[in-house]
């Protein structure tokens, strides 16, 4: 408003255009400050609830058992063989699951933006409904599914297709599964809403100068849609990274995550520093690959858009 | 103006009363345990009847274990006057001097093992980890020892041990090597873990709950485990095709005590005492498979003959039984525990 008025003011030639940038400036530091004190209660809140509690599990983290100061908690990781196999196992649970999400969820995404509007809601319900029902619920109805003679096998089995049960859940794949079907809604959902925001125009302008489907898609669809992939599957692998519920129950106690670990820690030693500190690796760890992520996508966007 | 007047003094009346009732009656403590079956159990045979002699109100509440205790006596929050812990985890809190000292002047110890009788912690029941097998797979013939379990030509099939409770499966692992039961304290840690080497290949779950175990074993997922009694026991009354005994079982306590800065130390050192009394601790057999942790409970006539047997505490089935000792465990339960994980995670 008073930034519109200086510039009345300046056509209006009643002042120097020194004094009018001098007034400019002014009025946008008025502006910024105001908009500051106006955030200043939600800063506030995420200052007492994110940043204190995070500062002082970083604190938390350097004392030892005595109470003294030390690297003890940290010197652990490298001691106990146990520590970095699970950090390896976290991330390549991790990578797997956004893997299969992004295998099943895209083309999911693709069919639901393609769908009349009226079919993609119904569709939309069958991924959104198991949202709803708890982590728990549903990983005990995979193990359900999955065990030696769970629906999986028996079936095979009266089939004939196998004789000896597949070995499905209490391992590795059990995780993968119970996982990938958890964290897929958190993929479907931001590419859906992206894809839903690409202009039909571009692909018709595009099959009108000659480009078939494939390369339609190739070119156009997917390079627009891949914000919305990207912020899915970045939800899905923090999410993985702090996954605890279908680990313990899908792994058979052999496939240990970090966030179980922090739990055995925590209860083992009798000292909140040596969780503390397991918690602060995995935090420095995931927002380094963030950042990592971010700058790779920044440059792959900018490549999109020189490329045009 | 009357009627103002009137609450008034039905209000002085009351806090009159209260001021006169004796210091005991009308105090409240909070007892805090496992919860679920055992602690419904556990209300029926020790917080009623201890409430209703006493005159007191006992308050419930559930526990974690001793991160809960450590937590509330740390940040000055104690919020229970007695809670339940594991003996491992007692003799732990004890060592960092979480707990107030007991009076044995007014808890009467005689009839508890001595082991289970410390300066701030008091034994209060007993589970047993025993070998657990489906009789549909293995009819009566199943593995009836720790060496069977670990006998994967004579008896193959799919296993299950404790990944939790590495104190348990260690036990059970010295008990595999054929050391006899009054042998295995102090428990060779490393010869322990070369046993659990040679198994580990052969276990399909390593449980880190007791309803995993149990339901590990209902479904089939496993055709034999380690697993506590009182879930076996459930196995068998919900008519699973499941056989298991105490012999060579592993006998572990549970404990009690009052956290350091509890509001109500004295009614709750009287209400411990009954809880440990033979009169209470003889109820509690009658609700849960958990056994009594003071023998002279056998001899109060309450526990029905054909019961006894069934019981791990009886005389009977404690010979069978190696007893976990708390103290070996303060000492070792962290090294131990991290070498444990560092085996089974490869």
């Amino acid at each position: 408003m008073s930034a519109q008025t200086a510039l009345m003011q300046e056509k209006a030639g009643r002042s120097g255009p020194d004094l009018n940038t001098q007034a400019l400036h002014m009025d946008a530091r008025r502006e910024s400050l105001r908009l500051l004190a106006l955030l200043s209660p939600s800063l506030l809140l995420v200052f007492a609830i994110i940043i204190v509690p995070i500062g002082w599990l970083f604190w938390l983290s350097l004392f030892d058992e005595a109470g003294a100061f030390s690297p003890a908690n940290y010197a652990r990781f490298f001691e106990q063989a146990s520590y970095i196999k699970t950090f390896i196992t976290t991330f390549k649970v991790a990578f797997i699951v956004t893997g299969a999400c992004v295998l099943l969820g895209y083309p999911l995404a693709y069919m639901l933006s393609q769908l009349p509007r009226r079919a993609a809601s119904i569709c939309l319900i069958f991924v959104i409904l198991p949202f709803w029902t708890s982590v728990l619920v549903r990983t005990y109805a995979w193990l359900v599914i999955l065990q030696r003679k769970g629906l999986i096998n028996s079936w095979l089995i009266d089939l004939g297709v196998i004789s000896q049960p597949l070995s499905l859940a209490n391992n590795f794949s059990g995780v993968v599964i119970g996982m990938t079907h958890i964290l897929l809604p958190f993929l479907v959902l931001p590419l859906y809403a992206s894809m839903k925001t690409i202009d039909t125009d571009c692909l018709r302008a595009g099959m009108n100068l000659g480009a078939d489907p494939a390369a339609t898609f190739r070119q156009i669809f997917f390079p627009l849609s891949l914000p919305g992939l990207a912020s899915g599957v970045v939800i899905v692998f923090v999410l993985c990274l702090g996954f605890f519920v279908t680990p313990a129950l899908m792994g058979g106690g052999k496939v240990i995550m970090w966030a179980m670990r922090m739990e055995q820690t925590t209860s083992l030693y009798s000292n909140w520093g040596a969780g503390a500190a397991l918690g602060v690796v995995l935090l420095v760890v995931t927002l380094a690959l963030l950042g990592l992520f971010q700058w790779l996508l920044g440059a792959r966007a900018t490549g999109v858009w020189s490329s045009r | 103006m009357n009627r103002t007047r009137s609450v008034s003094i039905v209000a002085m009346a009351g806090l009159m009363a209260s001021l006169a009732a004796p210091a005991m009656a009308g105090d409240t403590i909070t007892v805090a345990s496992w919860g679920g079956t055992y602690q419904d159990a556990q209300t029926k045979a020790f917080f009623k009847p201890t409430a209703d002699a006493l005159g007191i109100t006992i308050k419930e509440d559930t526990t974690n274990g001793l991160d809960d205790v450590r937590l509330q006596v740390t940040g000055n929050a104690v919020k229970w006057d007695i809670t339940e812990l594991g003996a491992d985890e007692c003799a732990r809190g004890s060592k960092e001097g979480l707990f107030e000292k007991l009076d044995y002047g007014i808890i009467d110890k005689s009839g508890i093992n001595p082991k289970l009788v410390h300066d701030d912690w008091v034994g209060i029941s007993y589970t047993s980890v025993v070998l657990i097998y489906r009789t549909d797979v293995f009819g009566d013939k199943g593995p009836k020892t720790w060496a069977d379990f670990w006998n994967v030509e004579k008896f193959p099939g799919r296993r299950a041990l404790s990944g939790s409770q590495a104190t348990e499966t260690l036990s059970v692992a010295a008990l595999a090597e054929g050391i006899p039961i009054d042998k295995v304290y102090p428990v060779d840690i490393d010869g322990a873990l070369k046993s659990v080497d040679k198994i580990r290949g052969h276990i399909d779950a390593w449980w880190t709950s007791g309803a995993q175990a149990m339901q590990l074993v209902k479904d089939g997922e496993v055709d034999m485990a380690s697993i506590w009694n009182g879930r076996a026991g459930t196995l068998k009354k919900e008519g699973a095709p499941v056989s298991f005994s105490f012999d060579q079982g592993v006998l572990t306590a549970d404990c009690m005590v009052i956290p350091k800065g509890s509001k109500n130390k004295e009614a709750a050192m009287k209400a411990l005492a009954m809880f440990v009394s033979p009169q209470l601790q003889a109820n509690l057999p009658l609700y849960v498979d958990n056994g009594p942790v003071n023998e002279k409970a056998f001899e109060t006539g309450k526990i029905p003959q054909d019961r006894i047997k069934d019981i791990n505490s009886a005389p009977e089935n404690v010979k069978k039984q190696v007893l976990q000792d708390a103290k070996f465990w303060r000492d070792n339960l962290v090294e131990a525990t991290e070498k444990f994980n560092n085996l089974i995670q490869q």
